[in-house]
């Protein structure tokens, strides 16, 4: 069977992340319309043995002064082979496409939006409705955005029509202050609690069990996952943007987080942006991120059936990642091209690294056969994302 | 619901404060003193098509979501 496995939880985050952009943008822009704006983008990840990649089109067009909508079209094309489907499941190759469209309307020093996305594959779809509002205070040195989302998904498996139809849905709450601080320093602090109920865990994916002893030791047998059907999380992330006297920006991020499942983590972020002349803008940054293992997380479970829920799933396990990003941005900005104010193309190149505790290279027992159950040595990925595109300003 | 009260209580709280303050607090940077904050390398996530995706590529291979930044930037001083 020809599946996609690695990508499960894409669908519904993918979707949370524009709502995110949306909620930020009103944030992080006040009492005043997003830019009018459009972005062509090409995007790659290659790591894990699976290739993902595809267009992003993005654009923003504001009207009358008080209205701006956007819409973007966005598309994954995954293929290979990641370490989930080379155990249980053969090389495939999938599509998910996602239409996007949201409008804003300000008032005063009041933004609202509203928006919708839908995003399709042969076995998922998932529909989001979202709406922000923001406002400024205090001389306009304060603004407070708040933001909901609703998101229902239909779940379904190739090929399995005794699966039937699984139904799953997602709520957003958050909140956003961005706080001028000084003439150089601005700061953002962000709350969201999320609740999802349903069916969440990947159809495809399977736990592993001890079902037995041979020469090499343990014998790894699988059997499907069992997730909860509800899961509520809580994160809360601080940023600070300084500027620096020579025409610099450094940035700092941190955001913890924690779940219903058991699932503690956080992660921190240094980034630094460096204009070059006339045309052109550096950037640099560095990621860690940490997280413990969720409770009904294990690579290796006693026996068939021992718990209420089981997943061996790397995103639930104890790990650790790193990323090195750097990228180069060249700006222009034409005298005569009528309409457009400026362009620009953006080279963007991150390497993510994951360090899994936990979460052993089962290959070793299953198909190599060189390690017994347990005995494996740990599972490591080296990610290269790469995002080039080129953006227009009108 | 309880997560919801506690969303609410915080909004509520941010909101007072905001409040409260602007009777005892004058704002410390005038507009025209916003000119570093309003450049565009000052923002938070400067390319909104970037920054969604590398959001996409996080929330897909970690356990955490949520409370990421966001596109946009500058201090609402246009």
């Amino acid at each position: 069977m020809s599946r996609n496995i690695i990508q499960r939880k894409v669908r519904f985050v993918c979707i949370a992340a524009f709502v995110l952009l949306w909620g930020s943008s009103a944030i992080v822009y006040g009492a005043v319309l997003p830019e009018d704006r459009a972005d062509v983008m090409y995007h790659s990840y290659d790591g894990g043995g699976v290739t993902i990649d595809g267009p992003s089109i993005l654009v923003r067009k504001s009207f009358l002064d008080k209205f701006s909508v956007s819409t973007n079209y966005y598309v994954d094309n995954i293929s290979g082979a990641s370490i989930d489907v080379e155990l249980l499941a053969s090389e495939y190759k999938e599509e998910r496409t996602e239409y996007s469209l949201g409008v804003e309307y300000l008032n005063n020093k009041t933004l609202m939006g509203f928006g919708y996305t839908n995003s399709t594959e042969n076995d998922y779809v998932a529909d989001t409705f979202y709406g922000s509002i923001s406002q400024d205070f205090f001389g306009d040195l304060s603004n407070v955005s708040i933001s909901y989302a609703y998101g229902s998904d239909e779940i379904s498996k190739t090929n399995d029509d005794a699966f039937g139809t699984e139904e799953a849905t997602h709520l957003k709450y958050i909140i956003s202050l961005t706080q001028v601080l000084s003439k150089s320093w601005l700061m953002n602090v962000t709350l969201q609690t999320d609740v999802d109920e349903g069916f969440l865990n990947n159809p495809y994916r399977q736990y592993s069990f001890n079902a037995g002893t041979n020469a090499l030791g343990i014998i790894r047998e699988f059997s499907p996952e069992i997730y909860p059907e509800t899961r509520t999380s809580d994160a809360v992330a601080v940023r600070f943007k300084h500027f620096l006297p020579y025409r610099a920006a450094l940035g700092f991020e941190y955001r913890k987080f924690s779940d219903s499942w058991g699932i503690d983590a956080w992660n921190f972020d240094i980034n630094y942006t460096h204009p070059w002349g006339e045309h052109l803008i550096f950037d640099v940054h560095y990621r860690w991120y940490s997280q413990s293992k969720a409770d009904f997380y294990s690579d290796l479970f006693e026996s068939e059936g021992v718990q209420n829920f089981m997943a061996r799933d790397k995103e639930l396990s104890t790990f650790k990642d790193t990323t090195i990003g750097v990228g180069v941005t060249f700006e222009y900005e034409p005298q005569s091209w009528g309409f457009v104010e400026k362009v620009s193309l953006s080279l963007l190149y991150d390497r993510i690294s994951f360090e899994y505790d936990d979460y052993l290279d089962a290959r070793e027992n299953v198909i190599a056969q060189t390690a017994g159950g347990g005995e494996e040595s740990k599972y490591s990925i080296d990610a290269d994302v790469i995002r080039f595109f080129f953006s227009m300003w009108y | 619901m309880k997560r919801l009260c506690s969303v609410l209580l915080i909004n509520l709280f941010i909101l007072s404060l905001l409040t409260t303050s602007g009777c005892s607090l004058k704002p410390w940077v005038k507009p025209y003193e916003r000119t570093n904050l309003a450049d565009p390398i000052m923002r938070f996530g400067r390319d909104p098509v970037a920054e969604t995706y590398m959001h996409h590529v996080y929330q897909a291979r970690e356990g955490a979501k949520g409370a990421e930044g966001g596109a946009g930037g500058g201090c609402g001083c246009n």
